[in-house]
């Protein structure tokens, strides 16, 4: 049986680039309004599924991506880059998910490839933050899982090594396969697109799968199968505190460091 | 009456962590408003005196869970050990860390207990809520406040339908306070279970390398940080020679973080540090909310930008407008001068 890895990679608002109407009323994100990248610790998952295939001659990488259709850029970059397959699940059905319906959706999807030794993602996505889709699918498909993954150190067909970080140290664990694994922005850089990949996948269409080809129970999906709810969102609205504003010239710079260590600040 | 749980996270001698100290701190104040019990669980080996320690915190029941499998840290046995417990507690709230252990375990136990998790929330309190669609009225449910996307809103998420409500936090958001010395709480020993042998053996640590905090600034008085419009990592040195000069630590926003001009250990803000220093300096800083977040809550604060409309100068004492090139070195020297 061959090697399979599955990457599980999504397509974001690029957040150093968010203009006005980013959000809905209800509290969503409106993605139509924004540019969007490759979640970079994606990225960096893919890279380490592309070295464990190198390691593993005959292995597999797929990568599944949730999103709008358009999201099939990112599944196109990962086949340019060495990935073997890929697909978008894609359904209005998916829309307002949480991590929860996410996580589920995706579990579901990963059920519908047959056995799968390895999952590889990015420890979190740069729009939420949450680093949560990762543990949550390990959970919904009972295998281990090791987070915040720095280091590939060793794999073979039934476990696989890694230096994962601590809050103040360096862990190396060896977790028994097939386990999930969520990378960091410490771990290698993807490779670059290849030449002749692009110009041979260039026609490529990607796969789009929906909600009832994963044998998904629809309750589970999208805003009605997520718990948590936006109660509302705010402006944040500045409680204007009597800023002083100075002009930088020797006399109000003297003032004010005058005034600091007056004041036994400084 | 389903209490108030804190998962309690141990340190590397074996106390209780403080972000689990802050949460604890927290939890009492939630508790109270509820009317209901604190509860902590510590899951560890040889933790029986951590887990009196917590009785200050205002904890009333310790569910203490002593077994070597569960120290150092891993997963699954904190998987299977917790989820259990809450199975068996029903607790209203579960607080977790926003650590790197809180972090993996809290949302495995919220797929597994299919609840809402919210991450990094600044603020925990206790409201009502009524769902617009269904016309539904809600008591006294949790309300999690987070800065969310984009940076200039503030979200109040809920999760009405499902229990355990669960939120995860960050050091140092929370403030730590023993609330009273003699407080009387109680250890509840928990039954580890034999399932635990199968969790024991999917993930083995193989070795540990525990670092001394090397950069620590949640604790400095006085902060000088530096953000994007410092324009390179060559300027944002000045601020260490700035720092050096009067006495403070150097912070950093995120943007300026991820464009390299420091390490990630310096990072103030949401999904940074928490700090309340006596004085902050932003240099070179606009002010997003999630940066702000962090670091609102300092006594003083001394804005130097060349906007004189950039958001951080909202909440500062004192803004300067110029560029951070120019006006840090001529307020070293001023400072220089007014030692003398």
């Amino acid at each position: 049986m061959a090697f399979k890895i599955v990457v599980l990679a999504k397509q974001v608002p690029d957040t150093h680039n968010v203009g006005t109407g980013a959000m809905n009323a209800d509290g969503t994100v409106n993605r139509a309004a924004l540019p969007t990248v490759f979640n970079p610790e994606d990225l960096k998952a893919l890279e380490m599924a592309l070295c464990v295939k190198d390691r593993m001659p005959g292995a597999t990488v797929t990568v599944v991506t949730m999103g709008p259709p358009r999201a099939a850029e990112i599944v196109k970059d990962a086949r340019t880059r060495g990935a073997d397959d890929g697909f978008v699940l894609s359904d209005a059905r998916f829309a307002g998910a949480d991590t929860l319906a996410t996580s589920y959706a995706l579990s579901q999807a990963i059920r519908q490839l047959g056995p799968v030794d390895l999952i590889l993602g990015g420890r979190q996505a740069i729009d939420g933050d949450t680093a949560q889709v990762g543990p949550q699918v390990a959970e919904k498909l009972n295998i281990p899982q090791v987070t915040y993954a720095e280091e590939l150190l060793g794999v073979d067909a039934r476990t696989i090594t890694i230096r994962r970080r601590l809050e103040h140290g360096t862990e190396y664990v060896k977790a028994q396969l097939p386990a999930l694994v969520t990378v960091t922005s410490a771990a290698n850089d993807c490779r670059y697109p290849n030449a002749h990949r692009m110009l041979r996948l260039a026609g490529e269409e990607i796969r789009m799968t929906d909600a009832d080809s994963i044998g998904a129970d629809l309750d589970r999906l999208g805003l009605k199968g997520s718990p948590t709810k936006v109660k509302k969102i705010e402006s944040v609205v500045l409680a204007h505190k009597e800023s002083v504003v100075l002009e930088p010239t020797e006399s109000a710079l003297n003032a004010l460091a005058a005034t600091l260590i007056r004041e036994h600040i400084l | 009456m389903n209490d108030v749980l804190v998962y309690c996270e141990l340190s590397e001698k074996g106390t209780i962590a403080d972000i689990s100290l802050e949460l604890c701190t927290k939890g009492r104040q939630l508790a109270t408003r509820l009317g209901c019990r604190l509860q902590a669980a510590v899951l560890g080996s040889d933790v029986r005196i951590a887990a009196e320690s917590l009785y200050p915190y205002g904890v009333d029941e310790v569910l203490l869970a002593d077994d070597p499998r569960l120290s150092p840290y891993r997963t699954l046995p904190h998987f299977d050990v917790l989820s259990k417990l809450i199975k068996a507690q029903q607790p209203q709230i579960v607080l977790f860390g926003a650590s790197s252990v809180g972090r993996d375990l809290a949302p495995r136990i919220a797929s597994y207990l299919r609840c809402g998790l919210t991450a990094d929330c600044t603020q925990l309190e206790i409201g009502a809520h009524d769902d617009p669609k269904t016309g539904k009225h809600y008591e006294d449910i949790l309300l999690q406040i987070r800065p969310a996307f984009g940076g200039n809103i503030i979200a109040t998420i809920v999760c009405p339908e499902t229990r355990p409500q669960m939120a995860t936090v960050r050091e140092g958001v929370m403030k730590k306070e023993v609330c009273d010395p003699d407080y009387k709480g109680v250890i509840v020993p928990v039954a580890v279970e034999a399932s635990l042998d199968a969790a024991d053996a999917a993930v083995e640590i193989l070795s540990r390398e525990i670092e001394e905090r090397k950069i620590d600034i949640k604790g400095a008085q006085v902060i000088v940080a530096g953000g994007y419009g410092m324009g390179s990592r060559e300027n944002f040195q000045l601020l260490h020679q700035f720092a050096r000069l009067i006495g403070a630590s150097v912070g950093a926003t995120r943007a300026a973080v991820d464009a390299g001009f420091c390490e990630p250990e310096r990072q103030i803000g949401q999904t940074g540090v928490t700090v309340r220093p006596k004085l902050y300096i932003a240099c070179g800083i606009s002010g997003a909310v999630q940066h702000r977040a962090g670091m609102e809550q300092s006594a003083k604060i001394i804005s130097i930008n060349t906007d004189p409309d950039a958001p951080i100068n909202a909440i500062a004492d004192y803004t300067i407008v110029g560029d951070v090139m120019t006006v840090i070195p001529q307020f070293m020297a001023c400072y220089k001068n007014n030692l003398k």
